[in-house]
């Protein structure tokens, strides 16, 4: 019986800037399904963070309630963490970011945990600007209950148990583009060459960043019928494994040669490379964006890639202007300037 | 690249490092396990079946398998295999019953085999089996060449060699002891159907230098000293000994010289101490033994003092490399160095030396007077006459002797069956699935973190009394079977099925040691970069998948696998199994 990891690792295993290896960014064993989608959006993760050489401890992880709000566990397991309750991710996250703005907030969600009973939670910190990366392991169902449909499910996609879903689903990237997201990008878990570089993106850009990732649940919805099975995801996007950086993945049919190349400066002075952008395609046009994401839809095609990035973008505590520093560097000077300041707001108000 | 073949019995039998290292191919992970399960019987026979000594071996084998382990490429120690091979060969039960029986019926050819040490005697416990008559010549009393007359009793106890010889010889061997085989033409006249040479390289050579006629009696050859100190000739040695050489050889004079009255017994050898041939357990054991050991000397003089030796001199030297890596040994400019000594032993080689073997046999020599002898049939110019051990390549060690004696075995059978001797049957291979449950495998596949254990010795100022008390005490049980589980299984291979695949990429991410990557297929050279880990170790082989739906390939890179089954148990569909492979080489028969 194994439910332990060995301790050794690949003598040459590669370092980053930090001298760490991917063994420090590593996190307990997993305890999902085998072959969940959710454990390989977890390695990529745990990747971006490597690749980015970023501190295990400048890293605060958040969750709700489902298989896909677990995984922070499996990942990052020298970095803070909080696992919330159920679609209450984004106010905690809210709450850790306003308190101290010098740690990067990686969110992790599911369908079921964002869709539904988050939905409320999930509108308003988009509409905030948070800066933080919001990551939903979109299966389309309720893995953790066994497996009932969830709001995103497609119409017409059959469950493993043999009945079609009626409902129209949610879709959040849309839904994201709508509220004015300042980044937003899908992707899918057996995709590691196009996920780790859009998730080391949305980790340096300054505001909210959506990653909706297909994650096929190989227990309750990898079914023949299932519309976020392996096999149907696999056939409606481009194969993988061709591109470099953050690649725009269009639609099926559009050939990459057809675009053109082109540069994102992000304001730490990084590049996002966009390559092989299929044509007709502006990632820094919103509607552009939405256009082609309902065009995919109505094909029954997934777009994948950077859909949507706007780079001169002001997060919440621009917006409120707050406090510079983290709230625990603030000592009581900061926070009781005295009766001579007091007296001069006071005056003010007269 | 290609998909890998897994239907080639080498591919497998490769990824078992240790049984790939053994010259005679000892499935080593199966009797470590056997001997975890408690199961030495066992363990002994299946050490018996390949290398016939495994009482002698778990004492005193060279253990190309060793270097080889998985183990050492993880961590600091490979497992000490070896001295597992003794912890079977110490606790089994009687083992008379598993022997294989001599058929009541002899098939009527006889085989003659000149020499009684391991390649010989392999030989003949692959034939006698069969139904052939064997006639074993040997110049000594007893059987076991070199590993009675050589290897001395404080590493390998008479009582254990005994035994080991004593399983051949009780299968009806006619044995002709205290017999030197003087002519090749007679044995060839007692028509023989063939003939099989395991003479060793039984030669040592002198070292001439000035004084060395004055010196006489106190100047050894060390091979022959050694021999007649086993076969009870010599008892005593001076207090003051030098010994020439860096070898095994050397090792063993030094250590010799301490039990017979050797108080100040010195190594000296000519190049630096880390280019010394001997095994560095030796040397430590030597070492230990406060033998000290004196790296770039270069022996000049012997030196005479009243017509008696009473030491020799030394050039002082250092090693210069050139831009090849190629030694040079220059004077270091330092004074001689003189070291007094009452006796030398010269342990500076070994060679072959065929004097019996006539002109007009049919066997033919080369220029160094090595006979011409075929790397896989060891047959040589003459059909009948077949090589082994260390007479047919020069001198190497039991285990090379052993592997050899199967081999010719293999050879005389096809030749008294009149077929081809390059017709050789295939190796037995057999896989069979481990899978018990989905977290549970019929092989222990936690990989345990403890370093190497450290086998016991005896007391030193006891062993240093008696020259046949043995040194090392070898592994208690508990500490046996801590050690076996250092083993990483390596016979228990990850096979892939392509079309079970998903690609979910779960066995990516949980494989401990970042062997598997999907990526699309290259040439080797390019796939070894861009593997997840980069695969540097070319001696380890790439398994490489057919093509994926992705149209990426599944690549697993062999190196540092341990074996631990999670890709497997990580696998949603099964693509992956923990299969084991018993790779056995064929015998005679
Ligand atoms: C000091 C020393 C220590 C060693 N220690 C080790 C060790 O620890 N581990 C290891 O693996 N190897 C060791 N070796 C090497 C090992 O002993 C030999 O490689 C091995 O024994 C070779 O086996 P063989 O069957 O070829 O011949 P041998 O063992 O050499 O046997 C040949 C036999 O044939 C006899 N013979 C030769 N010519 C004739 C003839 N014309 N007529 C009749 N009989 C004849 C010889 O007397 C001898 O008994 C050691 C060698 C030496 C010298
Ligand atoms: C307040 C509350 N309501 C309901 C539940 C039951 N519940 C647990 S997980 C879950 C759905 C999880 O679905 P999703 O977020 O898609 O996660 P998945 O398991 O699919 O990754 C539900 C409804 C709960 N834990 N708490
Ligand atoms: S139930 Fe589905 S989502 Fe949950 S761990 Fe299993 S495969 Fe993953
Ligand atoms: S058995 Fe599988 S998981 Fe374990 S080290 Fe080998 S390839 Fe990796
Ligand atoms: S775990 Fe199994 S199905 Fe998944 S990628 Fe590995 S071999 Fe393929
Ligand atoms: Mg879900």
């Amino acid at each position: 019986m194994t439910y332990i990891r060995p301790k050794f690792r690949h003598p040459d295993l590669p370092k980053n800037d930090l001298g760490y290896t991917t063994r420090e960014y590593e996190g307990s064993l997993s305890t999902l399904c085998a072959g969940c989608g959710h454990d390989s959006i977890s390695g990529s993760i745990l990747q971006a963070c490597f690749e980015l050489s970023i501190p295990p401890h400048r890293i605060a992880k958040l969750s709700g309630i489902g298989c896909s709000s677990k995984t922070p566990n499996y990942f990052l397991g020298n970095s803070h963490g909080f696992n919330s309750v159920h679609g209450r991710m984004p106010s905690v996250a809210t709450g850790a970011n306003m308190a101290n703005r010098d740690l990067i907030y990686m969110g992790v969600s599911g369908d079921g945990d964002t869709a539904s009973i988050g939905m409320g939670q999930f509108v308003h910190v988009i509409r905030r600007n948070l800066n933080m990366v919001y990551i939903v392991m979109n299966n389309g169902c309720y893995g953790l209950t066994k497996g009932q449909d969830s709001a995103t499910a497609d119409a017409g996609s059959k469950s493993k148990a043999g009945s079609v879903n009626p409902f129209q689903p949610i879709d959040l990237a849309g839904l994201a583009l709508e509220l004015g997201a300042s980044f937003v990008a899908q992707s899918f878990s057996g995709d590691k060459e196009q996920l780790v570089p859009l998730i080391k993106a949305a980790v340096s850009h300054p505001g909210f960043a959506f990653i909706n990732v297909i994650s096929p649940c190989v227990t309750f919805n990898n079914n023949p019928g299932s519309t976020k099975s392996y096999d149907y995801v696999r056939e409606h996007i481009e194969a993988t494994g061709k591109t470099d950086l953050v690649p725009e993945k269009s639609e099926i049919l559009a050939s990459y040669e057809s675009g053109t190349g082109t540069e994102v400066m992000l304001h730490d002075g990084t590049f996002i490379k966009l390559e092989k952008l299929a044509a007709n395609r502006d990632p820094f046009n919103r509607m552009d964006a939405m256009n082609a994401l309902r065009n995919a839809r109505n094909r029954n095609e997934i777009l994948t890639g950077l859909l949507y990035i706007e780079t001169e973008t002001e997060d919440l505590h621009h917006t409120i202007n707050s406090t510079d520093r983290p709230l625990n560097t603030l000592d009581e000077a900061d926070l009781c300037p005295g009766s001579a300041v007091l007296a001069e707001i006071n005056e003010d108000l007269r | 690249m290609k998909p890998t073949d897994t239907k080639n019995p080498e591919y497998f039998h490769k990824v078992v490092d240790c049984q790939y290292a053994c010259p005679a191919h000892t499935p080593v992970p199966e009797y470590i396990r056997l001997i975890s399960a408690g199961k030495y019987t066992e363990a002994y026979m299946i050490n018996w079946e390949s290398n016939v000594f495994p009482g002698v071996l778990g004492r005193t084998c060279d253990r190309p398998c060793e270097p080889a382990c998985r183990r050492g490429r993880i961590e600091e120690e490979p497992v000490a295999i070896c001295r597992l091979k003794r912890v079977a060969a110490d606790n089994k039960d009687d083992v008379r019953a598993f022997m294989p029986g001599v058929p009541s019926e002899m098939n009527g050819k006889r085989i003659a085999l000149i020499g009684g040490g391991p390649a010989s005697l392999t030989v003949a416990r692959d034939l006698a089996p069969l139904g052939y008559e064997i006639h074993l010549y040997d110049e000594h009393a007893a059987g076991g060449g070199m590993m009675r007359s050589q290897i001395p009793s404080f590493r390998l106890p008479d009582d254990v060699l005994n035994e080991e010889v004593g399983y051949i010889l009780d299968m009806g061997i006619h044995t002709h002891f205290n017999t030197y085989v003087s002519s090749m033409n007679e044995i060839l006249e007692k028509g023989y159907d063939a003939v099989f040479v395991g003479t060793g390289a039984p030669r040592g050579r002198d070292l001439v230098l000035p004084g060395r006629e004055e010196a006489g009696k106190n100047v050894h050859v060390g091979i022959e000293w050694l021999a007649s100190v086993a076969f009870e000739h010599t008892h005593k040695i001076g207090k003051k000994v030098i010994v020439l050489g860096g070898g095994n050889t050397a090792m063993d004079c030094c250590r010799t010289s301490r039990r017979l009255g050797g108080e100040e017994v010195k190594v000296v050898v000519r190049s630096p101490f880390a280019e010394m041939k001997a095994s560095p357990w030796e040397i430590e054991d030597a070492m230990h033994e406060d033998i000290p050991i004196l790296e770039n000397h270069v022996p000049k003089t012997y030196v005479i003092e009243n017509g008696k030796l009473v030491g020799m001199t030394f050039e002082k030297v250092k090693a210069v490399y050139d831009e090849h890596g190629k030694r040079t040994l220059v004077p270091s400019g330092e004074p001689e160095v003189f070291i007094e000594a009452d006796d030398v032993l010269v342990a500076v080689g070994q060679q072959n030396s065929f004097p019996w073997i006539e002109k007009d046999t049919g066997v033919d020599f080369d220029q160094w007077g090595m006979p011409l002898v075929d790397a896989l049939t060891h047959q040589s110019t003459n059909q009948r006459v077949f090589f082994g051990g260390d007479a047919a390549f020069g001198p190497k060690n039991v285990i090379t002797a052993v592997a050899h004696g199967h081999q010719a075995a293999i050879s005389i059978d096809l030749h008294c069956s009149g077929e081809a001797l390059t017709a050789r049957p295939a190796p037995f291979t057999n896989l069979v699935s481990k899978k018990m449950g989905i977290h549970e495998w019929s092989y222990d596949n936690d990989v345990v973190n403890d370093q190497r254990f450290i086998v016991p010795q005896a007391e030193k100022k006891a062993a240093l009394s008696d020259r046949k008390l043995e040194v090392e005490l070898g592994f208690d049980i508990q500490t046996a079977i801590k050690e076996a589980h250092r083993c990483l299984n390596c016979d228990v291979q990850t096979v892939f099925e392509k079309d079970k695949c998903i690609e979910c990429d779960a066995c990516v991410d949980i494989c401990p040691t970042a062997c598997i990557t999907f990526t699309l297929n290259g040439e080797e050279d390019d796939l070894r970069t861009r593997l997840k880990a980069p695969a540097l170790n070319i001696t380890q082989d790439l398994y490489v998948s057919d093509t994926l739906p992705t149209q990426r390939v599944m690549v697993k890179d062999e190196d540092v696998c341990l074996h631990c089954g999670l890709c497997a148990e990580r696998c949603p569909t099964s693509a992956w199994d923990m299969q084991q492979y018993l790779y056995k080489v064929t015998k005679a028969g």
